[in-house]
């Protein structure tokens, strides 16, 4: 699965985008965020305030509930601050 | 049948007046045009500039998602959408709203709407340069907006 990282995830994270081979036992968003954690201390601060955290799956809004489904894209952001 | 809205995320600066041109020029049946730029400010001189990251693609669909909601709520004879990206200095735009309708309430409405609903929703974040130099700080979302958009549903 392709997952994106958009502003102070993305330099929390380190990279803008990468590729990752998803476990069977993940389902939903909130799952992956739980692996993510796993991978290494980047991704571990990136995600340790996971309330501030939004979500797009194939870039549609989405809580972290949501079942991954077929999506290709999933991206991680903070709340928006456009306007 | 509800218009089309015209949605552009870009880089480059836009043209007030050609886009409200573009919205009434050969029309006769447009009575009101509701135009909202948002500019960079300076926060009192702190602000060195503003960049604004965005969602490729996300952005566009967001935007259009919001804008079609507007016209299948309010009787508009069009609606633009306008959002830069990339480095902004204070004083210039970032985003340009507007609503051109036959009478005044649907086009004050849809353009306050899509303000309200595009803070929250579009995916842009901004990242302040500030004017002693450094590093930046992303901007902090904001209650307030939050409640704004709450007004709509």
């Amino acid at each position: 699965m392709n997952i994106r990282y958009f502003a102070w995830v993305r330099e929390r994270v380190g990279v803008e985008e990468e590729t990752i081979e998803l476990p069977a036992s993940i389902a939903t968003v909130a799952d992956l965020i739980t692996h993510l954690k796993t991978l290494d201390d980047n991704h571990a601060a990136a995600f340790e305030e996971e309330d501030a955290i939004r979500v797009a799956l194939d870039q549609m809004h989405v809580e972290t509930d949501a079942a991954l489904g077929d999506a290709r894209e999933v991206a991680f952001f903070p709340p928006m601050t456009g306007g | 049948m509800p218009v089309t809205p015209l949605v552009r995320v870009q880089s480059e600066d836009f043209d007030l007046q050609a886009e409200s041109l573009r919205l009434t020029q050969g029309r006769r049946d447009v009575g009101a045009l509701v135009t909202f730029t948002g500019l960079c400010r300076d926060e009192a001189g702190t602000l060195a500039a503003l960049e604004l990251e965005h969602y490729p693609g996300m952005a566009e669909a967001e935007l259009t998602r919001l804008a079609e909601e507007a016209v299948a709520r309010w009787p508009l004879t069009g609606l633009t959408v306008i959002h830069r990206f990339g480095k902004i200095v204070p004083g210039h735009n970032i985003v340009l709203v507007i609503a051109a309708s036959s009478h005044r309430r649907a086009a004050f409405e849809a353009a306050d709407f899509l303000m309200d609903y595009l803070k929250t929703r579009a995916p842009f974040w901004k990242k302040e340069h500030p004017a002693e130099g450094g590093s930046g700080a992303w901007v902090e979302a904001k209650t307030a907006d939050d409640k704004d958009a709450a007004r709509w549903t």
